[in-house]
Formats: C-alpha cells, structure tokens, sequence
C-alpha cells in the first residue's frame, strides 16, 4: 500500500526548501521507507519485547560531579556575533 | 444563559538542584557570568556525546515516589526537534513514550489554598491526579535587544522535571492550592529549590471551557509567561472570563496558545493549532535506556516524611491543633525550627513554643519581610524566653516586648529583661508586705472577697503590681492575697 506524505510539511519542518523535481522525487522515496515499515507488521510481534535502544547496552551513566568547561573566550570563538560575553544573533521573538 | 464546566491542567517544570548539567558535568550553579559554565556537549558542537547524570534521574524517582507515582522497567531518552536559538543542538533532549514517572497525584493541602479561599474549599483533601513526570534538559536564556537577541548557555542543559497533571483541576484556587502543594513537596524532598520568583519552578497552564452536560472537552486553550502563583490565579480567573464572554456570544473557541500579560491583565494570541508545534520526537541514539528498578529502591529510602505526615505527627506528639500543625509543616524550614525549639527545654509546653512560633515570630518576619534562615532568634533563645514566662517571671505583655527586641538584636532573652528592669519580684516577704497594705486599706473589698466575689483578688493583684512597678510576680500576689484573707 502507498502511504501519501505531504512531502511539503516535512521540508517546512526540516527547513528545507525543495524544487517541484525535487518534492516528486522525494516524496517517491520517502513513501517507500514508509511501505518498508509494513513489512514488519505482517510478523507476529506481540511477544517481542520494545526495543528501547538499537545496542543492547543499558545504564550507562556518571556521579553528579562538577567540571569547568571551556573558558569563555574560547566558547564564543566560532560565534560570528557576539557581545557583552553573549552570542548575538538576528533578534528572535516567539 | 448556559453553565460552563473549566476543566484544568498544568505543566510545570521543575529545575533539580544537581552539582552539574544533566548530560554534561558542567556546573548546573545560577547567577554566574554569562556562558562561563559551558563546554561542546552543552554548546551542541558537533561530535560531542552527552552522558546522563545519576543525582538527576535518581530525583526524578524521588518526586515519582513522594507523588505515588509508577516507574515503566526502562526509561530512554528522545530528541523534540525544534528550531529556536536557545537550543543549539536544534533538539531538546527529552523523555517521550518511556519517562521516568506515570501516574500519581499531588494532594491539596488546605493551607495551600488562597488565604481568602481556605474557608470554602469545594474539594476538601482532593488529589490531583498526574500524567507524567519526564526529565529533560533546560534551554539558554535569550535576552531581546535593539541590537539583536543575545544567548547566555550557562542553564543550557541543567537537568528540568516536567511534571505534567491530567486535566484534574476546577478553579484557579485549586491551580494555586495545587502548585503550593507541590512546591512544598519538592523542597521537602530536597530535589529543587522550587522558587517561582527565581525561575526555579515555571508553570503554564491548559485550561478549556464546555457547556454543561457536554462530556468532551472544549477546545484547548494554553496559557505561558505565568511568573508567580498570584499571577497564575489572576489570568485563570481572567481566562475564564474571557472564554465565558466568546461561549455566550455564540463564538467557537480553537485550540491556540496565549501570552499572559500580568500588568495588563490580559491575554496575547501567540498561536493557534495551524501553527502548532510538530515535534517529530524519536529516541536518542547517543544515550543508553535505562533499567530502573533498582534507582526506584535508592530512592525509596531517601523519601523523606512529607508535609501531611508531618502535620499529624506533630498534632499527637506535640498536642497542638490542626491548624497550627498545619502552618508548621507547611514549609520545611519553619517545622525544623519548630521541633528545635520545642526540644530545647522540654519542660516547656510544646503548644506554647507552637503559640510563640506562629503569632510572634512569623508575625514578625512577615512585617519585616525577613525569610526564616536570617531570623536572629534562635530556636533555644525563643525556648528561653517561654520557660520564664512560664515560671510567671514575667507577664505575657512584658515577654513580647523583651521577643520584639530580641527580633531586632538577637540577644538573648535574660540581658533584655534585666536592662528593662522586668525582672519580677517573687521574694515572699517583700510581696507579703505589698499585700498587708492593700487588705488593711480596702476592708471593703475584704468583705465583698468573703462574700464570695473572686474578682476581688484581680482587682488587687492590680493594686499591687501598680505599687510595685509592674515588677510583682501576679501568681505569688495571688496566692499571698488568699491565705490571708481566708
Ligand atoms: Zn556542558
């Protein structure tokens, strides 16, 4: 079965702008990821347990100690703005 | 004109007051010079791996188990992508289908209510039941300016409960009565320090209206920008209105997010459904599921004695009333300094500590806007001064002014009522004296004691303490007054 994405909203959420070539082209492609997934619910499943991970690896954590991290300066380095020891950007208002 | 039923529900999220960030170890402390606490995992630097902090998660189960809640056998982590500057990665890393805490509730104290509403209370001991409590990260702070918006990362990545409540709650009270509550549970259990002013506790608010009778619920109407309790229960009462005024008139409300103006007292549009968010979330692949059982028994046996079970411990072991066994347990710190006090001298009545606790001292910190941890009388002054009025070594009004000045100097009671001259006098024979003088001037009196008036004895214990200057021991007049005239 065919699954319909509007291939439009995904590239809006992506922040991608697609040609007309390029929306036919993917949306062709990504409804065929979509189908693959039908594979998976023709098995019997119900007695699978949910994987949670891709590794079989649980617990993996650290102990609440603190570590200085970068100094200032060199946290800013990359920023192509900044000021008052701030990264500067184009204002943004939600 | 048809009723309306409001149906509420609040999200608030909650910041764990951990040594580090919550996927880095840089330090997660407030008020430090901007982006000073950063490193490239916070920063969202490509190639940098978070790893989750265990203090974090383990207080999340700590505030699932004061809150009955359930914990799923694994829990995981899930990126919520989202295009904002205050989160670098692009992504907040959070908890989807697999949080740390289910189910659960927060119960209403009825202390937690408005001070104005606690006499009618609709719901008395209601528990609100919960969704969810997932851990996620916090996002940088952005600052709007003419030049631009500047980010400051240093909260970037501090670890953040969302505590999220089913749609439960009737009224603005109970929302207020609600988050008091909660507050009061978070500091009890040491995993925030829930300061609403401070930022500590953030809280936004979905609210919808529907027609009486009508069992589905009317369109979602998310309320943000809520900065302290008092403006939360302003803009519930205003959005309710507000809804209440578009239902009337016929207009369909659409589910849409609004901005709360406090000074204003009203409601901005933010953005309504079209616009909403679309998260696309999807597990983690940098960070490890974990297998909870054995974090939910560490944390079991950090839950602490909480605020109702304290309230009735104190009522049987101290005698004292609900009432005043409620105002102590109602915040942590006041019912530690409480139990100090009372324990100090044991001989003093614990009801009269609690007395001299809630009417003075809170009194008085309230006047003076002083928070309890910079009060300058200590548990064992305070304990002091009541075990000498209670040995009637002076009167009550006297040992109120000898408080008020131990409030202001945090001197001990003993030096301030020698320097006031309060001491009273109880040497027998100089009292004897005071009180031949009354009864050979007053044979009058005398009689109308005999006939059986006792109010006689008032009115010359009067007589003395004015002879003596305030200083004679009422009790010990008393006492000399009727040996000699029985
Ligand atoms: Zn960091």
């Amino acid at each position: 079965m065919a699954h319909h994405i509007d291939i439009q909203h995904t590239a809006k959420l992506a922040r991608l702008k697609l040609t007309e070539q390029e929306a036919v082209k993917y949306e062709a492609q990504l409804a065929k990821v979509l189908d693959y997934m039908e594979t998976l619910e023709g098995h019997d499943l119900s007695g699978v347990e949910l994987t949670a991970h891709a590794m079989p690896i649980y617990d993996v954590w650290r102990e609440d100690v603190s570590v200085e991290g970068l100094d200032r300066a060199e946290a800013l380095a990359n920023a192509p703005r900044k000021t008052a020891g701030q990264f500067l950007i184009s204002r943004v208002v939600e | 004109m048809p009723k309306y039923i409001t149906t509420i529900g609040l999200e608030v999220h909650a910041q764990l007051n951990t040594r580090s960030k919550m996927f880095c170890p840089c330090p997660a402390e407030y008020g430090a010079e901007p982006n000073t606490h950063t490193c490239p995992t916070c920063l969202g630097l490509p190639g940098a791996l978070p790893v989750l902090n265990l203090e974090a998660i383990e207080k999340t189960l700590l505030t699932g188990l004061m809150l009955n809640c359930g914990t799923p056998e694994i829990s995981k982590w899930d990126r919520k992508n989202y295009f904002y500057p205050d989160m670098p990665k692009n992504y907040q890393l959070s908890q989807f289908d697999l949080p740390l805490c289910i189910g659960g509730g927060v119960p209403l104290y009825d202390l937690a209510y408005p001070k104005d509403a606690q006499k009618s209370i609709k719901n008395p001991g209601k528990v609100v039941k919960l969704t969810r409590i997932h851990l996620e990260e916090d996002v940088g702070k952005s600052t709007h300016t003419g030049a631009g918006t500047m980010l400051d990362f240093n909260r970037a990545g501090t670890p953040l409960m969302e505590i999220v409540s089913d749609p439960d709650i009737d009224s603005a009270e109970e929302a207020f009565a609600y988050l008091t509550s909660l507050r009061q549970i978070l500091i009890y259990g040491g995993v925030s320090d829930a300061d609403m002013e401070k930022g500590n506790l953030r809280c936004d608010v979905n609210i919808s209206l529907r027609p009486e009778g009508q069992t589905e619920l009317g369109a979602k109407i998310e309320l943000k920008n809520l900065n302290s309790m008092s403006a939360i229960r302003r803009a519930i009462h205003a959005e309710v209105a507000r809804q209440t005024e578009a239902l009337d008139k016929g207009e369909k409300l659409i589910q849409s997010t609004l901005r709360w103006d406090d000074e204003r007292g009203e409601t901005i549009m933010m953005r309504t459904k079209e616009d909403a968010h679309d998260y696309r979330y999807f597990p983690c692949p940098d960070l490890l599921p974990i297998r909870t059982a054995p974090l939910v028994e560490a944390a079991r046996a950090r839950v602490p004695e909480l605020p109702h079970q304290k309230r009735a411990r104190f009522e049987a072991a101290y005698g004292i009333s609900a009432y005043d066994a409620g105002v102590l347990a109602s915040d942590k710190a006041l019912a530690t300094w409480f139990e100090e006090a009372a324990g100090a001298d044991t001989k003093v009545p614990a009801k009269k500590v609690a007395n001299w606790v809630i009417n003075e001292l809170l009194g008085r910190l309230n006047e003076a806007g002083t928070p309890l941890e910079e009060s300058l009388v200590k548990p064992a002054s305070l304990a002091e001064l009541v075990s000498i009025v209670e040995a009637g070594k002076i009167s009550n009004n006297q040992a109120k002014e000898v408080f008020a000045e131990m409030f202001a100097s945090g001197e001990a009671a003993t030096p301030i009522i020698k320097a006031k001259g309060f001491e009273q006098v109880s040497d027998t024979g100089a009292l004897e004296a005071l009180c031949d003088e009354v009864i050979s001037a007053n044979p009058a009196k005398v009689e109308e004691f005999k006939a059986g008036n006792d109010k006689v004895i008032n009115w010359m214990t009067g007589q003395i303490m004015k002879s003596s200057g305030g200083k004679a021991n009422p009790k010990v007049v008393g006492e000399i007054l009727r040996g000699k005239m029985a």
